[in-house]
């Protein structure tokens, strides 16, 4: 499939955001994903405890 | 006391495992399932994708019954008799074995309280041409994952004689949900043929009956993104592009022959796409259950929807989309004419979707039914055993424990490729399901539970919650400490 921008150009995915290579890398890098690991976590366990009664 | 609980999914083992912990010895517990085995859904899609044996997926019920003493049934409930018969008054099921030893055999079984939790049926009938024997695959159970995988395989090969392949996921019928797990299967497909240095000769699309992307049946989300507050269509649809998987959506998916999709637009369009390999969501419907009342008469139509779902504690009205609420929906999950006999999980009515319903110009319905994911099946099983354990040891008239849709959240973890360092998981988090417009005014939810995320952590989210959720499922120590 088309990779190059130019050829998609006028298609609906020529225009979503695509991360930048400075995104891509904190996506993957080990610590910063640890961090996310807990913090995500963190949230989905509030929301399972906070909805029922 | 005697507990019935037809269904041993997500919903009904996660009921039947509270019901016996709390009731103990005194009362009895009886599941009533199709099938040995249980198995953790979510996780068909690494099976889908050749990661995952079906064997990691799936466990033998039986030796975990006998060990908590629930009295397991192989079959498959026919009826409900919930005012007996003209021999007893005391309600009952009509099951069939479906296990080797008995197989087709009937029995009645008697209970004082009955959790119908029978999850969805794969409709696929109702798109001619679609699913496993005809000519798409699916994901929606781990025997079809697996052989979906091994469709994909002879893709792969044709891939490295260097023969294009076009790949098509998606939803199979104008109103089928799940976009979330077809969604996911689109992006594993997508790393994997990346992985393989196959992605050039590989055309991914995606189509969805969705009006735009990210609605995911839930009438989409925003997101605190970037210093913007974003629509899950963003989010979805960057994701999309980042994996060159092209889409196609507002699409209801009509008939499949071989190698060729037709599908209806909203805008009323007729058209058509060809494949190699499809993988396709079918509608989900209820099961089919009859009910009977003492005398013998059919009330299947007071006690189910006409879709097969049971009715429940919800409002049922039929407004318009502008009128509708979150309270609509139901909190106890209590049948509204027989008191003792609840639905969980998937098995329960929803009182109308959550996402507008859209009409194409030739009159066709295509919108996503309402999603309901593991999470709040989880909770509702939990829910429902709190409140029949209440009524048998306390004696209390009204349930006191809700789980409301417009109270739960969802987390969606979409995963990306396997293993501890390869591998992506878009998380996406809402709380509640069901927008609350009164609540929060301004996005319907609250925005500070609402995540839209992509990183390694979601991933191992993901394989973290399929380890945890097959040891609770097996009541492995400290099993009910593990939220559902
Ligand atoms: C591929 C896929 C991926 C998914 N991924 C996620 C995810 O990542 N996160 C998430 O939250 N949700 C996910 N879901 C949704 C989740 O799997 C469902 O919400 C959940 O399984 C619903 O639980 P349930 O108990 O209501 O139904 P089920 O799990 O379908 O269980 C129904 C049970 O009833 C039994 N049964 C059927 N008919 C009868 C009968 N007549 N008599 C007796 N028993 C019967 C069945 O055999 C089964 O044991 C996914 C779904 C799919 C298909």
């Amino acid at each position: 499939m088309e990779q190059n921008m130019k050829v998609r150009g006028y298609k609906d995915e020529y225009y979503p955001p695509i991360p930048t290579r400075g995104t891509r890398f904190w996506r993957t890098n080990f610590m910063y994903q640890i961090y996310k690991f807990f913090r995500l976590n963190y949230k989905i366990m509030r929301i399972v405890v906070k909805g029922h009664s | 006391m005697k507990v019935v609980v037809l269904g041993a999914g997500v919903s009904g083992h996660t009921a039947a495992a509270f019901l016996k912990k709390k009731l103990g010895n005194k009362h009895e517990v009886v599941v009533v399932s199709p099938s040995k085995y249980y198995q953790w859904v979510p996780s068909n899609i690494w099976v889908g994708i050749g990661k995952m044996k079906v064997e990691q997926v799936r466990f033998d019920l039986n030796r975990v019954y006998h060990r908590w003493g629930i009295v397991f049934k192989q079959a498959l409930v026919k009826a409900i008799f919930p005012e007996g018969d003209v021999g007893t008054s005391k309600g009952f099921v009509e099951i069939e074995y479906t296990c080797e030893e008995n197989k087709g055999s009937r029995e009645k079984v008697s209970y004082d309280f009955l959790v119908n939790a029978t999850g969805p049926k794969l409709n696929f009938e109702a798109t001619p041409g679609l699913g496993p024997g005809k000519n798409t695959l699916s994901v929606c159970t781990c025997d079809h994952a697996a052989h979906t995988w091994e469709e994909l395989e002879k893709c792969i090969i044709r891939l490295k004689e260097g023969k294009r392949q076009r790949f098509l996921i998606g939803t199979g019928h104008p109103t089928a949900t799940c976009q979330g797990a077809a969604f996911e299967y689109a992006l594993n497909l997508a790393f994997l043929l990346r992985h393989k240095k196959l992605d050039h000769l590989a055309e991914i699309t995606w189509i969805t009956n969705e009006y735009e992307l990210g609605d995911f049946g839930m009438a989409g989300a925003f997101i605190k993104r970037g210093g913007y507050y974003t629509s899950t269509k963003i989010f979805a649809e960057s994701i999309l592009s980042e994996y060159n998987i092209k889409w196609i959506k507002r699409a209801g998916v009509n008939k499949v022959e071989p190698g060729l999709v037709s599908y209806e637009t909203l805008d009323g369009a007729y058209n058509t796409i060809e494949f190699d390999f499809a993988m396709l969501l079918p509608a989900f419907s209820g099961h089919g259950l009859k009910a009977y009342n003492k005398t013998g008469e059919d009330i299947t139509a007071k006690v189910f929807a006409p879709n097969g779902f049971m009715y429940v504690d919800g409002d049922y009205v039929q407004k318009p989309f502008e009128e509708w609420n979150m309270k609509d929906w139901p909190q106890h999950y209590q049948s509204p004419t027989y008191k003792n006999i609840y639905a969980a999980g998937i098995a329960f009515a929803p009182p109308h979707s959550i996402s507008k319903p859209m009409k194409s110009s030739n009159g066709t319905a295509i919108f996503p039914s309402p999603p309901r994911t593991g999470m709040p099946s989880g909770v509702i099983g939990k829910v429902v055993a709190e409140n029949i354990t209440d009524i048998i040891r306390k004696g209390v008239s009204v349930p006191r424990h809700t789980a409301s849709m417009g109270r739960m959240g969802a987390a969606c973890i979409i995963s990306v490729g396997y293993g501890m360092t390869r591998g992506l998981g878009a998380t996406m988090t809402v709380s509640p399901i069901v927008p609350d417009w009164e609540k929060y005014p301004d996005w319907g939810r609250d925005i500070h539970a609402t995540v839209g995320e992509v990183g390694l952590a979601g991933h191992w989210i993901k394989l973290f919650l399929h380890y945890m959720f097959i040891h609770k499922a097996k009541g492995y120590p400290f099993w009910w400490l593990i939220p559902e």
